[in-house]
């Protein structure tokens, strides 16, 4: 029994409807809200767990309310959107969503992105030693393990690798991982990216070509499994 | 043009003749320049054509009216000669400008057509992503949770989801349908395939295939048994209709009244959908017709195809078709459609 609460803002009634008996049914507790205002009203008086956001709502955008949850409210927040534009996601994911969804979508993709990012609230972030699978990262020593034996990482991989390992499950849009691991101003610069995730692929993956770690998501980032 | 043309020979023809009557106290020079000034007259309002045409009119007029010798096309002087040429050229170069302002007026207008078409195309494609894309995912998503989970599910929720689908399919199926009204209305395609229709018959079709989109909403039909047959294309009546019926459906509160009405007033059958919503803002109706028009601030759904089908279905007809709202609430739809009837009684008796 999980009994998590998530609350739903969507303004397509039969979405609504799907998705509280498909959450419910997976024993969550669910809160449904129609528009941008009731839903923000709801998440003051119940804070969730995890909150599926619709971004085509009708009194305000849902990048708005995005913004304006983002201001006190700290868990999980997965976008729902029929507009599978990259450029949409990409600025949902940089004013602070936690993942997204485009519609239509699988059942099954949903519960496992929901899982993941309620494990991911209740994980301590603080620890030092973060594993996944067959790596193990140690924050302190700076180090980083594969089936116990020690993997050679430049300085900027491992920075990749721990941002990456802190965030699993998320989807990191290129501008987030570029700012992040050089700094304001190489935003643009997603070649360096491109061979840096390339070289950590190599190190790290069985089969850098088939990865099952870091996962690309086109046109939009990369997702840590 | 032809008007165009007529206007500008008259204009050179009635300053010739003014110009003639008192060339004993204006110098054939002057002449010239008045002529050209109405050249140039007719360069700022005319297109190319007419210009030109005024250009030569006048030349011919200035060199046989005014020009010495009179009353021939001969010039002996040579400033005589020097000034026709100068007044032939400015003309001529008054046309050549006027040709290039107006190809650069129809260029412009012709940017703003083709970014009006871009815009009305995105717009199209967004709301048709959303409108096609949410029935999808809702036939998706229950069908994956009614296989997943078909255990855990209650029969109250089983029957809910199938519910969803069976919405959600009526929904898709409209959107399709009006993708392809649209298509036929737009490339002129539409051929009326008049039949003789029960008119009560078809409406009670329709009520039929509307009813699972219903939410609380009660719709209401008394037919009147007294009604003639109608000679009608029964396939658009029908389109017309659910465009109208499901459109009031989306836009008003649970719980309201849907009322559908039909007559017959002189020759014409009268239909007319109305509901007791919040009525239709009265600034806004001038454009509810309008393709891809949307209510500002509406909830999302709807493609803003409907009632310019609808529109377009009823101008087939020769029909006509007016939106107002009701005195006391709700918004009503008024078709008025003339039509062939038949008794049948008549037909009886055959």
């Amino acid at each position: 029994m999980n009994k998590a609460e998530i609350l739903i803002i969507d303004d397509e009634a039969p979405i609504r409807k799907l998705l509280e008996i498909t959450l419910e049914s997976n024993d969550y507790k669910v809160w449904l809200a129609e528009t941008g205002k009731e839903g923000i009203l709801l998440a003051v008086n119940h804070p969730p767990e995890l909150i599926l956001l619709d971004i085509g709502l009708p009194d305000k955008s849902g990048h708005e309310i995005l913004k304006e949850l983002r201001t006190w409210y700290a868990k999980a927040i997965i976008i729902l959107s029929v507009q599978s534009s990259e450029e949409d996601i990409v600025k949902a994911l940089d004013n602070g969503a936690t993942d997204y969804l485009t519609k239509p979508f699988r059942t099954a993709e949903l519960m496992a992105r929901i899982r993941s990012v309620i494990r991911r609230n209740q994980l301590q972030n603080d620890n030092s030693i973060l594993t996944c699978d067959d790596l193990l990262i140690d924050f302190g020593a700076r180090v980083v393990k594969r089936n116990k034996l020690l993997l050679k990482l430049t300085s900027t991989e491992f920075n990749l690798l721990a941002l990456f390992m802190k965030n699993e499950g998320r989807v990191l849009t290129h501008q987030y991982i570029l700012k992040e691991i050089w700094g304001v101003g190489y935003q643009t610069e997603t070649q360096y990216l491109r061979v840096f995730v390339a070289t950590l692929r190599k190190k790290i993956e069985i089969n850098p070509n088939q990865p099952i770690h870091i996962i690309t998501e086109s046109g939009i980032g990369y997702r840590f499994n | 043009m032809p008007k165009q043309c007529f206007i500008s020979i008259v204009m050179v023809l009635l300053v010739s003749t003014f110009c003639f009557f008192t060339s004993k106290y204006i110098d054939y020079r002057i002449t010239a320049l008045i002529l050209l000034m109405t050249v140039s007259l007719v360069a700022m309002a005319f297109e190319i054509f007419p210009v030109l045409l005024t250009a030569i009119l006048s030349g011919l007029i200035l060199n046989f009216f005014f020009i010495q010798p009179l009353f021939t096309f001969h010039i002996t002087n040579t400033e005589d000669i020097l000034l026709f040429f100068m007044y032939f050229i400015i003309a001529l170069v008054n046309t050549v400008l006027t040709f290039k302002i107006r190809e650069a007026e129809n260029k412009a207008r012709d940017k703003d057509e083709k970014e009006k078409t871009i815009k009305l195309y995105n717009t199209l494609l967004n709301s048709l992503s959303h409108e096609l894309r949410t029935p999808i995912a809702t036939i998706i998503g229950a069908i994956d949770t009614l296989k997943e989970n078909k255990i855990k599910l209650s029969e109250k929720n089983q029957n809910d989801l199938l519910e969803e689908i069976d919405k959600a399919s009526i929904r898709l199926n409209r959107q399709v349908e009006n993708l392809l009204n649209m298509s036929r209305l737009e490339t002129g395609m539409l051929k009326l395939n008049q039949d003789w229709c029960d008119i009560n018959e078809l409406l009670f079709t329709v009520i039929q295939k509307i009813m699972p989109l219903k939410n609380n909403h009660i719709i209401r039909f008394n037919p009147d048994e007294k009604l003639p047959i109608f000679k009608l294309d029964s396939g658009l009546i029908e389109e017309i209709v659910q465009n109208l019926v499901t459109n009031a459906i989306q836009y008003t509160p649970k719980n309201s009244i849907i009322t559908i009405k039909v007559a017959f007033e002189f020759n014409n059958c009268v239909l007319s959908v109305s509901d007791n919503g919040n009525g239709f803002p009265e600034n806004e109706i001038q454009f509810a017709f309008d393709k891809f028009f949307r209510l500002p601030n509406t909830k999302t759904g709807g493609s803003g195809l409907g009632l310019s089908i609808v529109k377009g279905f009823v101008e087939a007809h020769n029909g006509t078709i007016k939106l107002e709202n009701n005195s006391n609430s709700g918004a009503c739809f008024t078709i008025t459609i003339p039509t062939e009837t038949s008794y049948l009684n008549n037909l009886k008796n055959e």
